[in-house]
């Protein structure tokens, strides 16, 4: 049998935790390269994490960088993605109050800033969907509202959706990056293994 | 599981690589967001403008922070004086996302700062070595940036600051196990902060740069220094066109290692702030807070 092909990650790297990403997947083996600009998005990949941080900013630079329509395509035909906090916002094709595009490839509503201010970000343990217990880390941060069409919850805490997956795009309102615990960017990294091996 | 601390060292973690700008309206503050700010310092007076004013410089009006919290959906961020424990519960009772414990403001104690483990709200404090900056971390700091000499637009403060702190956390790092007792002793530092930055070769927290910054050329200097982030203070709002000024220098902090794109983006921004030299300036704000 073929030896499987070990996927290789772009990170997303214009603002927030992305190092935080890079280091997980360190961890667990998997290469990753950032992505700062559009040479560097042209490089091959099996993946696409888009990291924490301040969603406006992200958005903004991946419109004047001209990064926006080419991550969008590429997701669009299937290319797998996890979003953290940042990062789902910016894959909602809604969110409560806004009216504009952002990469809008993710059947999920969602509510920025929902849990307030910083004073309101806390951390806590919940199960996720053929995980388990998982440690979450809540840093102002949004929750989904509710998934629709292909979306499907993979994890909630107090009534609310906080992670969710529509095929090879998956999001968490929360920070895996920030713990210790690896089985959320492994979950990721199989789902990456699996596209890189030619499962589309 | 709450741990206070760790949730506030890790909002600054999401603030890296971003730019946080001084602004004191509402519309400056929906300017400096639609430029890419990744957060705003809410303040009645830039230090430029504080530095040209004179007299006592105390924490600002509440209403005037509220209104720049209603306009903006990034983190908001307000200072106050270097140990004035009554304006910090202040602004925690209005829910500021990040205190700034700053020496740009008078300070109002000589001796101690704000024990800052006694806030769930968290604070980010100027640092011009290795020694300042743990000492604030040890009282509670989640951030640490440097104090360069804010208002002047001249970049040389924070340079030194950042270099300063940067060669010392890599002595430390170079250190034998049974010399850290000693650098402690040095630094005047907690051994178990010492300890911390030997081990890993940086700060247990976020570290930004601060303090004259003006240009896309400086913001990318300071990261390639070894900045997370900058904050831009007077550099943009007394600049000729701050918005394009703005977005250029957020552009400038992502590919700070770029210097074609830093070519372009330093192209046509119209005037720089005036700026002042270090020397010709009569109060030293970095001396304040050690």
């Amino acid at each position: 049998m073929e030896k499987s092909k070990h996927p290789t990650i772009a990170v997303l790297a214009l603002q927030g935790a992305f190092v935080e990403h890079e280091k997980m997947l360190r961890s667990i083996g998997i290469d990753s390269f950032e992505v700062r600009q559009l040479a560097d998005w042209q490089r091959p990949k099996d993946g696409l994490i888009i990291p924490g941080g301040e969603s406006t900013v992200q958005l903004k630079l991946l419109r004047d960088l001209r990064l926006l329509e080419p991550i969008r395509e590429a997701i669009e035909s299937g290319l797998p993605v996890f979003g953290t906090c940042a990062g789902l916002i910016l894959l909602a094709k809604s969110v409560e109050g806004e009216d504009f595009d952002r990469l809008s490839t993710m059947d999920i509503d969602v509510r920025r800033n929902a849990y307030g201010r910083q004073l309101g970000s806390f951390s806590t343990e919940a199960d996720f969907r053929g995980i388990g217990r998982v440690p979450m880390t809540f840093i102002r941060a949004p929750y989904i509202n509710k998934v629709y069409g292909r979306a499907e919850s993979l994890a909630t805490v107090d009534g609310h959706i906080v992670a969710a997956r529509q095929h090879n795009q998956l999001v968490t309102a929360f920070h895996p990056e920030l713990n210790g615990d690896t089985r959320i960017h492994e979950f990721f990294a199989g789902i990456a293994t699996n596209w890189a091996n030619g499962h589309r | 599981m709450e741990n206070r601390q760790e949730l506030n060292r890790n909002l600054a973690q999401m603030l890296k690589g971003g730019v946080i700008m001084d602004v004191t309206t509402p519309e400056q503050a929906k300017v400096a967001e639609e430029a890419g700010a990744c957060a705003v310092m809410a303040l009645e007076r830039i230090p430029a403008d504080i530095r040209a004013a004179g007299g006592v410089a105390r924490m600002s009006d509440p209403k005037m922070i509220k209104g720049i919290q209603q306009a903006v959906s990034i983190p908001v961020m307000a200072k106050c004086r270097i140990g004035h424990i009554a304006e910090a519960q202040i602004l925690e009772a209005i829910e500021i996302d990040y205190i700034d414990e700053s020496e740009v403001l008078s300070p109002a104690d000589n001796v101690y700062h704000i024990d800052k483990t006694k806030f769930k709200v968290p604070f980010v404090c100027g640092a011009k070595n290795l020694s300042e900056a743990l000492r604030r971390i040890a009282e509670g700091a989640s951030m640490i940036r440097t104090k360069g000499e804010p208002g002047t637009g001249d970049v040389v403060q924070a340079v030194q600051h950042m270099r300063i702190m940067q060669s010392e956390i890599r002595r430390l790092a170079n250190l034998a196990e049974d010399e850290l007792y000693e650098a402690a002793k040095q630094l005047q530092a907690p051994y178990n902060l010492v300890k911390y930055v030997h081990d890993n070769g940086k700060l247990p927290v976020v570290n930004f740069a601060a303090g004259g910054v003006a240009t896309p050329a400086d913001a990318a200097l300071m990261m390639q220094l070894g900045a997370e982030g900058v904050f831009v203070g007077s550099g943009i709002f007394k600049s000729g066109n701050p918005a394009k000024r703005a977005a250029a220098i957020v552009q400038a902090v992502t590919n700070y290692n770029d210097p074609k794109k830093l070519a372009e983006l330093s192209e046509d921004l119209g005037p720089a702030m005036v700026g002042i030299n270090e020397e010709e300036i009569k109060v030293l704000m970095a001396e304040r807070g050690k």
